[in-house]
């Protein structure tokens, strides 16, 4: 685990995955939720919000508050508490408007 | 449609719906069971299939007897949907979820929300910062990912979870920089005594050297009675700063989890339009149920914590109640409803233990509410002294409760400011009208939604 990260493993082994997150290769730990990984990462914030441009970071990691929201492979409002990591993803902070009613697709391409 | 429809749907995997589940088996029941999370077992027991021998060391017995419940649960023969995002229920009793991207619709003769709780908002200034979380956020990190923190930590708040996670980081040998306790200084380990055998879940933990004695041998600084809690930091969290016995303290620490106990996850039961009432001893909402857990809607059913808080082994009996009315087993319901006024009993002492001080739920002008929309408890009162008379109001003045989270983290906070600062009850002030999506879906995976009878079949 990073040095920069609020948490460590009390895993004897701890086996990792890589992901990209900003454009950037990341090694983050596997069979945990996104969120964790991120913050297992030592990331500090995962959004940034479209009031205030306040850095956030995930709260409540059970799916309630919904600071954890990225983007993966392009698709916005992703609750990144609730969703396995996986290799490969592409992860990118959500900076702005986040919204529940259908969104479409964001590209990011 | 009702040839092709399940017996009994059920959302939540925790005790109640697992719970649930195998008595409705055990009546030769058709039942599907669809959770957000990856694997059985809810807050409680959340993970307890995969945990090894450290984890089950560091999380107590409690957590690892749930892995014959969930290990059951598993092999009942009822379908069992991990990852499902919900987000519509309707009152015909049609469940439409999400997995993996695909959208999907299943039909029930009956429903079961059996979605247990989350944590009471506890708004006060710097808690949207980053390095501030719940303490159930610690304890998830800790039982879905074996993450315990890697500085100085401090633990705010009141309620059972706050001191379980304590003892838990204890025996993980996290040092704990403080125990601040927003409980007014009454002997909690005394109280807890006198608790019956109903809380038993707790009060294991107790028993021996107790939580409380542990924490205080290992020297963990703990403050009593502390009051106007405030986060300090600028764009990340570094200190938490209260009074306690007339003192002022600054306790310095990146990773600050707060925590003032838990209260029913109403979204879905909102969202269906049923009655809810307000409960004065929990300090929340409750969906009105009839005695054996139907609500206001015929053939929907809630169970467990997120009916009312009565924790876990309270949750499993109020599952097989459901599940045993439904089946239309007289004998059983008798039997399990005598158990149930047992188990129950302690629940009144324990609210009253644990009441959070009014002070952190009906928080200072200054301090933000609605954490998605960035509106604060001042602005709220505004809102009230323009003529605003409840929580859907306030979106029309200034999007509170509008954003993703729908209003989940701050609904509780609106309804209890409004109240104050009108001089109501919260009764008469409401919540928020709830609509779907309940999650976030895109239109394209809306498109493609279809049937999933087919597929279980
Ligand atoms: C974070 C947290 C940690 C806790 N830890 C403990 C503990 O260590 N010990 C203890 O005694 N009590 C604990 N509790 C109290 C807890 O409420 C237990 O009493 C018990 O888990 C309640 O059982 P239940 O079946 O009613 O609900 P839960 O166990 O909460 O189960 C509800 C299930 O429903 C699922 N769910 C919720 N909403 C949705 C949705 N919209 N769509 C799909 N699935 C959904 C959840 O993922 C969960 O698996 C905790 C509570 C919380 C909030
Ligand atoms: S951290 Fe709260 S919803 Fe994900």
């Amino acid at each position: 685990m990073s040095a920069d990260s609020l948490f460590r493993s009390l895993a004897a082994a701890q086996q990792n995955v890589s992901i990209e997150f900003e454009g950037q290769p990341l090694s983050v730990p596997d069979k945990v939720s996104l969120a964790a990984a991120l913050l297992a990462s030592g990331l500090r914030h995962t959004r940034e919000s479209a009031i205030s441009g306040r850095p956030a970071a995930p709260y409540c990691m059970m799916g309630v508050c919904f600071e954890c929201l990225v983007q993966v492979d392009g698709q916005a409002n992703v609750q990144s508490c609730l969703v396995p990591v996986r290799a490969g993803m592409r992860v990118r902070r959500q900076c702005g408007a986040a919204a529940l009613v259908p969104v479409g697709e964001v590209s990011d391409e | 449609m009702s040839d092709v429809a399940i017996d009994l749907i059920i959302i939540g995997a925790g005790p109640a719906g697992m719970s649930a589940a195998l008595e409705a088996r055990a009546h030769g029941l058709s039942v599907a069971v669809l959770d957000e999370q990856a694997s059985p077992g809810g807050q409680i027991y959340r993970q307890v299939l995969q945990a090894d021998a450290r984890s089950r060391a560091v999380l107590g017995a409690d957590y690892s007897a749930g892995a014959k419940l969930a290990a059951d649960f598993s092999q009942c023969g009822a379908r069992y949907l991990p990852n499902a995002a919900i987000w519509q229920v309707t009152p015909q009793r049609e469940v439409h979820y999400l997995v993996e991207g695909r959208a999907r619709i299943l039909q029930g003769r009956h429903l079961l929300i059996a979605t247990g709780a989350f944590e009471r908002p506890m708004p006060m200034p710097g808690w949207a910062l980053p390095g501030v979380m719940t303490a159930g956020a610690g304890q998830i990190l800790l039982k879905s990912a074996a993450m315990v923190p890697a500085g100085p930590v401090v633990l705010a708040g009141c309620g059972p979870l706050l001191y379980l996670l304590a003892v838990q980081y204890l025996r993980a040998g996290v040092a704990v920089e403080a125990l601040v306790d927003t409980s007014q200084g009454r002997d909690l380990l005394k109280a807890w005594r006198t608790i019956p055998g109903a809380m038993r879940g707790w009060r294991d933990l107790l028993k021996g050297a107790g939580l409380l004695v542990e924490l205080k041998r290992a020297g963990i600084r703990h403050f009593r009675g502390a009051g106007n809690l405030r986060i300090e930091g600028n764009d990340r969290a570094n200190a938490l700063s209260f009074v306690s016995g007339g003192q002022h303290h600054r306790v310095s620490a990146e990773l600050i989890l707060l925590h003032q106990g838990v209260v029913p996850h109403t979204q879905i039961s909102r969202s269906l339009r049923l009655e809810h009432d307000w409960s004065e001893s929990q300090l929340c909402w409750v969906p009105r149920r009839n005695g054996v857990g139907e609500t206001s809607a015929a053939g929907i059913y809630i169970a467990g914590d997120g009916g009312a808080i009565g924790g876990a082994q309270v949750a499993q009996l109020e599952g097989r109640l459901v599940a045993a009315t439904i089946a239309g087993q007289r004998n059983r319901t008798r039997l399990i409803q005598k158990a149930l006024g047992r188990a129950r009993a302690a629940r009144p002492l324990i609210d009253a233990l644990y009441r959070p001080p009014a002070q952190s739920c009906v928080p200072a002008d200054d301090v933000m509410v609605c954490r998605c929309e960035e509106v604060s408890a001042g602005d709220i009162r505004r809102y009230v002294d323009l003529g605003c008379l409840g929580p859907n109001q306030t979106k029309a003045f200034g999007r509170c409760g509008m954003g993703p989270c729908q209003g989940r983290q701050c609904g509780l906070s609106v309804t209890q400011i409004i109240a104050a600062h009108r001089h109501v009850p919260p009764a008469e002030v409401g919540y928020y009208r709830i609509r779907p999506p309940l999650k976030p879906i895109t239109l394209a995976q809306l498109a493609g939604e279809s049937h999933s009878l087919e597929e279980l079949s």
